[in-house]
């Protein structure tokens, strides 16, 4: 592994403009730095250096959907956009829900190499909402499964998740709730309001997130158990969550980058890269997320990256697939949405990207960019823009929202473990790492 | 003139009028001993249904085959591909074989607005009603049918305005509802919406409209039109409404409820009809009834929505 | 080009007064006459010429408005043109149909307009009355009656202004 001298970059964290060394996976230096011989030196003058980011809801789709991504595709389109921990999703084919097959994933992840892929295992078995899975198996085994969800699905059955949430607390284990009473969205295409009324597509009302929410966070109480929250979208969600947190209940939550900057409004073409669970939202409500994301009401920023092949969004709105892909624009719509807005600076923009996600994933070791630290890290010039273009996309899918929209800032170089995944803007490649490392 | 009609949303005051004026001249070929125009000869029209609908499919055919076009009918339901595939590969495929204008019926809302956007042909498209967004030549014959009744052979070149117009039923679900909402009110009438509250939309402070669900109340202020939607019977399984017989006594249009109608006022209904659901046989078929009108109406006007979209020089 | 005046509002008067005279004289005794204006200009003259044919003869003809829109071999290679509305205030099975326009030029219009005439009926007769024939027929139509022949060039413009329509009566090329 060479040794490398990032300079003159601005680290996140307390703002100072520093160089930093790195040897191995370690930064081992910071402050005024003199390049030595055959040290590899990255210019980071009017970069911005944070922790690599850690998305704690992905979709990789392998096993089973690889015609839309694979581990290795979405770990470098993960790297692309500055994220060195990818808390991969269980809604594969087969389901996550045994030791085997987070086991698999985690070691795909592995081989990929280039982030950390951690499995989140199903609550359910085959995620049918009916029985539980094998949790603590799933958090025993070498995959070591912090984090439970059936997302995708809900468990909308309210004793199985109560049981979920009990029994989550033998490993201290966390349960992330896709927050969508299924009765109440048979049929729905896009946010139950003024958009979705006009353009004569089925509603998909806030209250069926929201009172999901709401049984929850009391279910949540009752057992003292952790839950999250996965992909909050709506205002009155965001209430649901303040109040929650303020009785003391474990709960964290998390938004994705679109409901940060999209709203239903933009369905009005019945363009299919805009159909996404949940659904796009109004202004008010992302008016509602963005706030809370400042204060801290909303955790952190998770991407929901959901690749889907051009088939499955090529067509009338009503068949197409839901979801976007995410990982390889987030940082820049947070930029946009948050950071251009002044409701959060660099350091927060870490903490809800990297820090904190983490923590709740069940990782503390992220540490601030000082010498000792590890060196997960990511290089971001805030002052660049581009408009999104396919070819700047990174996995194997391109149902990106952003397509042809102007974004502020660019990941320059991610570094995991020490390793460059991304220099000058470019995924690195990488030696397959052989196997089960 | 335009390259397509995707709904009534996008037409202005004038251009209705206009296409309304043009029906008009429609009409009155239609009364010739030749009724056949040579105005579309040697252009390919594709009537594109995924979905059933003989009656608006005939309306096509026949306005299609009154202007000389070449006309083909393609009925997709039940084809075994995928149906975000079919209308893809329908739409290249039917480019390739040189269609000029796609008339499109689709369960899908949006589907006429996705083919006409997607590059995947360039024909014009006409929205023969998708999902449950919009059917723009039915607000056309319907507008055009109260027009005739007010104004007879003065019709030309007037709109709507100071006509109070009540839409019962279904909106949630009625691409008709909407379609009209838009084009009455560009036109300058008054809409009131009456439906139970399951079967409005939420969220329609920003239409145009009123809306309300006692329909006694909405006949008592003594509008010009009451326009009765389709109810599905399968609502009922979905718990919109309880019963047929619930919904009948407080939606549908009852001889006594017609009765208290203004002696001049229209009845309208889109077809096919629920009799003795959403309207009594006997207000269907009485003289303030325009059922058989708007069936007539039909084919002028789409003869005319063929004739805007398709007799000029593409500009796509 | 220069525009230049080639009729003046006397000319205009006389020359429809003149094809008055030739209407009646071609067909003494039809009581089955049946004035059909193109619009929009056709429309006009037909009313003129079926007022001074009322005076000549002294009896009224019919005249109407027969809008060729709809018939007519050019509507992929413009913009979609407005149709107008078609007024036939008689009968035109066995009438003597007089067809008027402005400007006799291809001859396409007066083929779109023989069309549209046979779709309401079988005239006995179509005859064709024109104020202007500026040449360069593309079809086989002459007209019967002409209020002047004007030779042109094919690129120049000549327009016939009406009162009516216009304010004032003239006719000019450029």
């Amino acid at each position: 592994m060479t040794d490398l001298l990032i300079r003159g970059a601005e680290r996140a964290g307390d703002g100072v403009r520093t160089d930093l060394r790195i040897v191995g996976d370690r930064v081992v230096e910071d402050g005024s730095l003199t390049a030595r011989q055959g040290e590899r030196v990255i210019d980071a003058d009017g970069l911005v250096a944070l922790t690599g980011f850690v998305d704690l809801h992905t979709h990789l789709r392998e096993p089973g959907g690889e015609g839309a991504e694979t581990v290795l595709s979405g770990s470098r389109a993960g790297a692309a956009g500055g994220f060195t921990v990818l808390h991969a999703m269980p809604n594969t084919e087969p389901v996550a829900d045994t030791a085997g097959v987070v086991e698999q994933v985690a070691a795909l992840g592995r081989a990929a190499g280039y982030v950390d892929v951690r499995p989140i295992g199903a609550v359910s078995k085959g995620r049918r909402g009916e029985e539980l899975a094998e949790l603590v198996t799933m958090a025993r085994s070498r995959a070591r499964v912090r984090m439970f969800s059936d997302d995708g699905s809900c468990v909308a059955d309210p004793l199985l998740m109560r049981r979920a949430l009990e029994y989550a607390r033998i490993v201290d284990g966390v349960i992330a709730q896709h927050a969508e009473e299924p009765r109440l969205t048979r049929g729905a295409q896009l946010h139950e309001g003024a958009v979705s009324a006009e353009l004569g597509l089925a509603g998909w009302p806030a209250v069926a997130e929201e009172a999901i929410i709401a049984r929850d966070v009391l279910l949540a109480a009752e057992a003292g158990a952790r839950l999250h929250v996965c992909h909050v979208s709506t205002a009155g969600s965001v209430e649901l969550i303040r109040w929650a947190k303020r009785r003391g209940v474990r709960v964290t939550a998390e938004v994705t980058p679109h409901h940060l900057l999209l709203t239903d409004e933009a369905a009005r073409g019945y363009d299919a890269r805009f159909k996404v669970n949940p659904p796009l939202r109004t202004a008010s409500d992302v008016e509602a997320l963005r706030a809370a994301l400042a204060d801290g009401t909303i955790d952190v920023v998770a991407t929901d990256h959901a690749p889907h092949s051009a088939e499955a969004k090529r067509s009338e709105w009503q068949t197409a697939a839901m979801g976007m892909v995410g990982l390889e624009t987030a940082a820049s719509v947070v930029q946009a949405a948050m950071v251009e807005t002044g409701l959060l600076g660099w350091a927060d923009v870490q903490r809800v990207l990297s820090t904190t996600p983490a923590e709740i994933g069940g990782d503390a070791s992220r540490g601030a960019l000082r010498p000792g630290d590890p060196a997960d890290l990511v290089l971001v010039d805030p002052a660049a823009r581009r408009v999104l273009a396919s070819s700047d996309l990174v996995g194997r899918s391109t149902n990106s929202p952003y397509l042809g929209r102007d974004l502020p800032g660019r990941v320059v170089a991610t570094l995991f473990r020490g390793t460059p995944t991304v220099l000058d803007g470019a995924v690195v490649e990488l030696e397959p790492a052989g196997g089960d490392a | 003139m335009s390259d397509h009609l995707l709904s009534t949303r996008d037409l202005s005051r004038d251009a209705a009028v206009a296409l309304l004026d043009v029906a008009e001249d429609m009409a009155d070929t239609q009364r010739r001993t030749v009724k056949k125009l040579p105005t579309l000869r040697g252009t390919t029209v594709v009537n594109l249904f995924f979905e059933d609908s003989t009656r608006t499919r005939i309306s096509f055919e026949a306005a299609a085959k009154r202007l000389s076009a070449d006309v083909i009918t393609f009925s997709a339901k039940g084809s075994s591909v995928s149906k975000g595939e079919s209308l893809q590969d329908t739409a290249q495929t039917l480019q390739a074989m040189g269609a000029d204008g796609i008339v499109i019926r689709h369960q899908a809302s949006g589907a006429a607005a996705v083919l006409a956007t997607s590059g995947w042909t360039r024909a014009a498209v006409v929205n023969a009603g998708d999902g449950t967004h919009e059917h723009p030549t039915q607000a056309l014959l319907d507008a055009f049918t109260i027009r005739k009744r007010r104004f007879g052979a003065g019709s030309r070149g007037r709109d709507l305005a100071g006509l109070d117009v009540v839409i019962v039923g279904d909106v949630l679900h009625s691409r008709v509802a909407r379609s009209n909402v838009w084009l009455l009110t560009t036109l300058g009438a008054t809409v009131r919406l009456v439906a139970p509250p399951t079967l409005l939309p939420t969220h329609i402070e920003s239409w145009p409209v009123e809306a309300g669900t006692d329909l006694d109340a909405a006949i008592a202020d003594g509008p010009d039109v009451v326009m009765m939607l389709r109810v599905q019977r399968e609502r009922m399984t979905e718990a919109f409404f309880p019963s047929a017989r619930e919904y009948a006594a407080l939606y549908g249009l009852s001889a006594a409820r017609a009765d208290r109608l203004r002696a001049d006022a229209l009845v309208m209904h889109p077809g096919p009809m629920n009799r003795g659901l959403e309207i009594a046989g006997s207000v269907a078929d009485s003289p303030r009834s325009t059922v058989l009108e708007q069936v007539e109406n039909g084919i002028a006007v789409r003869m005319a929505v063929l004739y805007d979209v398709l007799a000029g020089e593409r500009t796509a | 080009m220069p525009l230049r005046t080639l009729l003046q509002a006397d000319d205009v008067r006389r020359a429809i007064t003149r094809m008055a005279h030739e209407l009646v004289e071609h067909d003494p005794d039809a009581d089955r006459l049946l004035l059909l204006g193109i619009p929009t200009r056709g429309a006009v003259l037909a009313r003129r010429l079926a007022a001074e044919v009322a005076r000549i003869a002294g009896r009224e003809v019919p005249v109407g408005v027969l809008d060729v829109t709809l018939y007519r071999d050019d509507l992929g290679t413009q913009p979609t043109r407005a149709t107008g509305r078609t007024d036939v205030p008689a009968d035109v099975d066995g009438a003597t149909v007089v067809l008027v326009d402005d400007v006799l030029f291809s001859g396409r219009t007066v083929r779109a307009a023989l069309d549209a005439v046979t779709a309401l009926g079988r005239p006995a007769v179509v005859r064709l009355a024109v104020l202007v024939d500026r040449g360069h027929r593309e079809l086989p139509i002459r007209p019967d009656s002409v209020g002047r022949n004007l030779p042109s060039a094919k690129s120049e413009r000549v327009r016939v202004l009406l009162t009516e329509t216009d304010g004032r009566d003239e006719v000019t090329i450029e």
